[in-house]
């Protein structure tokens, strides 16, 4: 073992003497910025003019006032449970099922939509889809708060239990549909009835797709700014995730943070997930996340955890989702392109992200020798 | 008599792959690289084994490519986690995340094309009754993948290269100061793994469901990773969580075949509910888990 040699890097990182905020900003435009050229770079081993390629993926779906409001709408779902994401990823705890949150959130949302639209309304329809908002938020949290509870009593690893309830989450959906909540006139398609107009969210503006969950989505990111940044209970989990120990010798509970944070996320996930199902979807399909749980811990990344950050994120995100799609049925390349682009781009976050903490200094070839 | 036969079979078909992932998860950690990335390093492998196996016919040659896909997304991952020494945890996200879509990317044209391979019984031992349908009837790989539990045994505890790999694990600074190069061992121990997790999902797509869908490897990445806690990184007990996790898995079928009126989609949770249940009784100890884990368990270190 002695024998493998040394790694010889033309580079040395140097370690700062304090962490440059300004690269904390910077890494990830730059970041986007390498994903695009590596992207320009698939496009052509792809056998396709990598310009015309960037246009189709990146200025197609912001063409018009109709597609930035598609835009838009994409980016609530990604938003609000990034939101979430970002507190747990601050505390230090690392849920990784927003996917599986969000979906609970939809199915609880959807079975109480269904409940009360059976063509004798008991509540009006702005009530009713109150309601199932708020049934959204219990269903996240409480699919969170398993995450939480396991972890807090059997010390069980929240990464892979939150997982392991994102693929629980999915199967529960795909019974529902099939059993509790299937349409009975549906001819046997594992679906529920299409929801009434009454009960399906507000358009924010006429004939858009854009819901009053967008509303919801930007007033959440500056409630959630005022939490993180001016709120004790907002600095203690960030001091719990920075330095625990500080955190524990100034009494700050780690098991409350724990709770607060994944609960929080649930929430947001749960009412992501009530949104969609209430919003675009209309009614309860086996599938109500084109994987936005999963993309959204990159745009909690991307936003530095940082809640106006996050739009941003979750701007560029949704962007990539509508790419595929543009890409699909203008350039014949598979939708799953987005996948690519998500990959890439959090991978070469992190790789700037440690330029915050180290400075690159090239070494000449005779000192790698050495 | 002649179904348990088939239940047992079945029941090491679906943990085999398992084992091979989780063998290969445990060198990572036993070196003290924790890379969560397994489930994307299966399906990149899972679709770079089928596509070879479809066009060149030859499962071995499928085997190699997703060895070698394996081993290209785990080298990803050390240039980032041992280079640039980022965050463990989120290098592996991004290499799960960046592995489904790129597995989805490349495997579209592939979707609901199928492979017929054949099982290599060993001759004589596999017509004996019983034993000859449960044991000697598989394919090669899973007697490869017994091989591979005992070599790894042999190696960590038996071997120099084997006790440096565990002290890099512990103590990647002693290791260091010894003059032992502590990121080329951990880059060639991610390699391996990635090899192993690679091999894991070709036998997915070549063995196990001999087709491609996008998503193939459903969490079984994940249900590995959760294994090598389970077994408190000990390869012997890899092989019996492994055989364990085949059996839940299979018994959801054997539910549905026997006809007990639980939903297929409650059945379906079976695997996902045991990695919970077995995480939660395997962890409740915190002093025990921390006895037997790498004491530098997903911690970066750069030399100098």
């Amino acid at each position: 073992m002695r024998k493998l040699p040394h790694v010889a890097l033309p580079f040395r990182l140097e370690l700062r003497a304090v962490p440059s905020r300004n690269m904390a900003y910077f890494s990830p435009v730059l970041a986007l910025a390498l994903t695009l050229f590596f992207g320009a770079l698939l496009f052509l081993a792809l056998g396709k003019n990598p310009l015309t390629g960037l246009q189709v993926f990146l200025l197609e779906p912001i063409r018009s006032w109709a597609a930035i409001s598609e835009l838009l709408l994409k980016t609530t779902p990604l938003v609000l449970c990034a939101l979430g994401l970002s507190i747990c990823y601050r505390a230090n705890v690392w849920n990784i099922g927003a996917e599986g949150q969000l979906i609970a959130g939809g199915i609880a949302a959807g079975s109480v939509i269904l409940m009360f639209d059976n063509g004798s309304p008991v509540l009006p329809g702005g009530m009713v889809l109150v309601l199932a908002s708020l049934a959204g938020v219990l269903g996240g949290a409480l699919w969170a708060g398993i995450t939480a509870l396991l972890r807090d009593r059997f010390n069980a690893n929240e990464i892979l239990v939150s997982l392991m309830l994102t693929y629980i989450a999915q199967l529960l959906l795909m019974y529902m549909v099939n059993g509790p909540l299937k349409d009975p006139h549906g001819m046997n398609f594992p679906q529920s009835r299409v929801f009434s107009p009454e009960f399906l969210l507000p358009p924010l503006f006429a004939g858009s797709r854009l819901h009053i969950g967008f509303a919801v989505m930007l007033i959440a990111s500056a409630v959630m700014t005022v939490f993180v940044y001016r709120s004790f209970a907002g600095y203690r989990l960030t001091v719990g995730g920075l330095a625990p120990l500080a955190a524990r010798y100034a009494g700050f509970s780690s098991r409350r943070a724990l709770w607060t944070s994944l609960l929080i996320s649930g929430g947001f996930a749960g009412i992501a997930g009530a949104f969609e199902v209430t919003g675009p979807i209309g009614q309860v399909l086996p599938s109500i996340s084109p994987g936005y749980g999963f993309a959204a811990i990159i745009v909690a990344f991307v936003g530095r955890l940082n809640p106006i950050g996050t739009i941003f994120g979750g701007l560029i995100l949704s962007l990539f989702y509508l790419g595929g799609e543009m890409a699909q049925s203008r350039l014949g390349l598979p939708s799953a392109i987005t996948g690519l682009f998500q990959g890439m781009l959090l991978f070469l976050l992190l790789a700037c992200d440690t330029l915050i903490n180290y400075r690159l200094r090239w070494t000449s070839p005779a000192h790698a020798q050495s | 008599m002649e179904n348990l036969a088939a239940l047992v079979a079945a029941s090491i078909n679906s943990g085999t792959p398992l084992l091979i992932a989780a063998l290969g998860l445990l060198i990572n950690e036993r070196a003290g690289v924790l890379n969560l990335g397994a489930e994307g390093m299966m399906l990149v492998a899972a679709i770079a084994g089928f596509a070879v196996g479809y066009q060149t016919h030859s499962p071995l040659l499928g085997f190699a490519a997703g060895a070698v896909a394996g081993m290209l997304m785990s080298s990803l991952f050390a240039w980032l986690a041992l280079v640039l020494a980022t965050n463990q945890v989120a290098t592996g996200l991004a290499l799960s995340i960046f592995g489904a879509g790129l597995s989805a990317f490349i495997g579209q044209s592939f979707v609901g094309m199928s492979l017929t391979i054949k099982p290599t019984p060993i001759p004589y031992l596999s017509e004996l009754p019983f034993v000859g349908v449960a044991l000697f009837s598989h394919h090669w790989i899973v007697y490869f993948s017994l091989f591979l539990c005992a070599a790894i045994i042999w190696f960590l505890y038996r071997t120099r290269a084997g006790l440096v790999l565990r002290s890099i694990g512990e103590s990647p600074e002693s290791a260091h100061a010894l003059g032992y190069p502590v990121r080329s061992i951990r880059f060639a121990a991610l390699l391996f793994g990635g090899a192993c997790c690679g091999v894991a999902g070709a036998y997915l797509s070549l063995v196990y469901t001999p087709m491609w869908v996008e998503g193939l490897v459903a969490g079984r990445g994940w249900i590995a990773l959760a294994l090598t806690t389970f077994a408190t990184w000990r390869p012997a007990r890899v092989l019996l969580g492994a055989l364990l996790f085949g059996s839940v898995t299979i018994l959801q079928f054997h539910f549905q075949a026997i006809g007990i009126a639980i939903p297929s989609q409650i059945l379906s949770m079976l695997p996902y509910v045991a990695t919970i249940v077995v995480l939660v009784l395997i962890s409740r100890n915190p002093d025990w888990i921390r006895l037997n884990m790498p004491a530098s368990l997903g911690k970066p270190f750069r030399p100098g």
